[in-house]
């Protein structure tokens, strides 16, 4: 168990009559990568601002180290910022940016030409000192950035959406460099983003968050695989979810029929989520599965296909890599670790329909098919 | 490119009213205003006047330098204001440019005069009436208060376009307020303090009615003793070439003013 550095308590943030943070409560661990990940709107920036120290929670303390910091201004706090569009200096050279932070706490200009040389070099920019900043592409502005923060040595480096702004290909690569370099450095990362793979590709501890309150805490691992309710399972990734009622203890009932699962400790006859992710099914002959259904639609995808499967009007999201063509009658076999029981929550019924719920996946059914639905 | 004859309309005019009465201003600065021939005598007879020339000099730099001051701190701070409050301080700024120069000038002969609004006030409670008009201080505060929008305007503009998460940015690595203002902020409203100091300099230093409203016969400027040239002692040669020097005097100011602009501009695209 690592130590903690820093705590979140109760904080509450309000805009107006808006309530951004609803008393969330954090411990973020030494030399970890945290991620706070959820849709735009859940808090997660607010949350990285209030420990960088713009913004002053309405409620609620920050401790670092174990000591409050919650009214100390930003520049005296042992953390920096990568942020979102890198807010580089416009008027400063590559050099004289990473040397900022440097040279205002006035250090001899010889050990700031030696760490400013060392961080170029560990991003890669060796050569680019002189560049102006409008000169560089985005992924090399990304660079600046994070060596302008890393340079000052913090104990805790804050990242609020860094990569968004980068295409899909330099994202991948800058997920593996950022990783590498936590590990290198061996601080503590903060890092803000909406995009769930990233989350689960670089993380240590995933937080989920929505609507200013926090749902899940976890590994990568526990988030995809345990999701706490039908809004985590949603948003991690692709689930169905059904509707289902925990008959006893490894005994789930679905579809009218009965299913063992690795799930426990509901009330009997507990009304619960069901979450199948879509590429632990495997499609069998129709007179072979639990259950039956036809294929509706399919999509390529590269990896696998991406097939939709109507289930008594429920229809359901399967990858594969074999390929069903549109009204074959086929039928599913579920395991009993390809299900997972969840409580009920708010977010039961809104999401993992894929007949009703398409916006986050509106290639599967086109205009008229979704019209006809409705 | 194309489309091109679009500009034919601007163009002629210019010719006309711009560049044929600059050629008329150099032939008249190196020709005799007797015999026409061509001579450097109005150009060297220009050192006479060169206290005139150091002076306008000065009160305009002066007047520039206050404005900058003043301005400064107006520009910045309607710069963050919420969108709706800067468009209104805005209109404000520029409502006194809506009112004649002349009026404007005459309001502050009426204001400052010995026997003036503010020395009636002054006699009124039973103090003696302050020398407020006719000396360099009333004339830069006609300069001052003439051109002041011209300062606001260009700074606000530069200082409006600053990414306010630079700030953040300072912050963030270590800068306290006023750090962050010198090392940030100030460098990166370069531009509008140079294309400030050009738009108020310039006018500025060519003005004749403010000196000759508010000053005496001690703050006589540039402007003035051109005009005279034209109108009182008629020798429209002098004249001529005194406008050509201060014409030269303009664009090396503007030229400077220029370069600080253009270093900026090529640091500054993205973002």
């Amino acid at each position: 168990m690592a130590a903690e550095l820093i705590r979140l308590k109760d904080l509450v943030m309000e805009f107006g009559n808006e309530r951004v943070l609803d008393s969330m409560n954090l411990t973020i661990e030494d030399k970890k990568f945290l991620t706070l990940l959820g849709p735009s709107g859940c808090g997660k920036t607010t949350t990285l601002r209030i420990i960088a120290g713009f913004q002053k929670p309405t409620s609620g303390e920050v401790y670092f180290d174990g000591q409050p910091i919650t009214d100390l201004p930003p520049y005296k706090r042992p953390v920096n910022t990568v942020f979102q569009n890198y807010a580089l200096f416009p008027h400063l050279d590559v050099y004289d940016n990473i040397a900022f932070g440097l040279r205002i706490s006035k250090l001899p200009e010889k050990e700031i030409d030696r760490r400013v040389g060392e961080m170029l070099a560990s991003v890669s920019l060796k050569g680019f000192e002189n560049r102006p900043i409008a000169s560089l592409s985005g992924g090399q502005q990304q660079r600046v950035a994070i060596a302008r923060a890393l340079v000052n040595r913090p104990k805790v480096l804050l990242l609020d959406e860094p990569l968004g702004a980068l295409d899909l290909r330099l994202r991948m690569d800058m997920q593996n460099e950022l990783k590498q370099i936590q590990q290198e450095v061996g601080i503590t990362f903060v890092y803000v983003t909406h995009d769930q793979e990233e989350a689960l590709s670089m993380s240590d501890t995933v937080v989920v968050m929505d609507a200013g309150k926090i749902l899940q805490i976890g590994t990568p691992e526990d988030i995809y695989n345990e999701p706490a309710n039908a809004f985590v399972a949603d948003f991690i990734g692709e689930s169905n979810i059904l509707d289902g009622i925990m008959l006893e203890d490894y005994k789930v009932k679905m579809f009218g029929q009965e299913f063992t699962c690795v799930d426990k400790g509901f009330e009997k006859n507990e009304p619960v989520d069901v979450v199948i992710r879509p590429e632990d099914i495997d499609i069998v002959a129709a007179d072979a599965g639990h259950l039956c259904g036809t294929v509706t639609n399919v999509i390529f995808k590269g990896v696998h296909y991406d097939t939709i499967v109507d289930f008594k009007g429920f229809k359901w999201l399967i990858q594969t890599t074999d390929y069903y063509p549109v009204d074959s009658y086929i039928g599913i076999q579920l395991n009993p670790d390809d299900i997972h029981v969840m409580k009920r929550s708010e977010y039961s019924g809104l999401y993992g329909d894929y007949s009703t719920f398409s916006d986050e996946y509106d290639d599967i059914t086109n205009a008229d098919e979704s019209a006809d639905e409705e | 490119m194309k489309r091109r004859w679009l500009t034919a309309p601007y163009i002629i005019w210019m010719l006309l009213f711009t560049i044929v009465p600059l050629c008329i201003v150099i032939y008249f600065a190196f020709t005799d205003s007797v015999t026409g021939a061509f001579t450097f005598a109005n150009i060297v007879s220009i050192l006479d006047y060169a206290s005139i020339f150091l002076r306008s000099i000065w009160l305009s730099v002066a007047a520039t330098l206050l404005c900058l001051i003043i301005g400064y701190p107006v520009a910045y701070t309607i710069a963050q204001c919420k969108p709706r409050t800067q468009r209104i301080l805005q209109m404000l700024i520029m409502l006194p440019m809506c009112l004649s120069f002349l009026l404007r000038t005459l309001a502050w002969v009426a204001l400052l005069e010995d026997t003036g609004i503010l020395n009636s006030l002054i006699t009124s409670i039973g103090l003696k009436p302050l020398p407020l008009i006719r000396n360099s201080g009333a004339v830069i505060l006609g300069m001052v208060y003439n051109y002041l929008p011209y300062m606001i305007l260009p700074l606000y503009s530069s200082i409006s376009k600053i990414n306010p998460k630079l700030m953040e940015a300072a912050a963030d690595l270590g800068c306290s307020r006023r750090q962050s203002f010198t090392k940030v902020i100030l460098p990166l409203s370069m531009p509008g303090i140079a294309s400030g100091i050009t738009m108020v300099f310039v006018p500025a230093v060519s003005t004749f009615y403010i000196s000759q409203k508010l000053g005496s016969p001690g703050t006589i400027m540039v402007g003035d003793v051109i005009e005279s040239q034209f109108k009182g002692a008629y020798n429209p040669n002098l004249g001529a070439a005194m406008s050509l020097i201060l014409l030269i005097l303009i664009f090396i100011c503007i030229g400077l003013s220029n370069r600080v602009t253009k270093q900026h501009n090529n640091e500054e695209v993205t973002l």
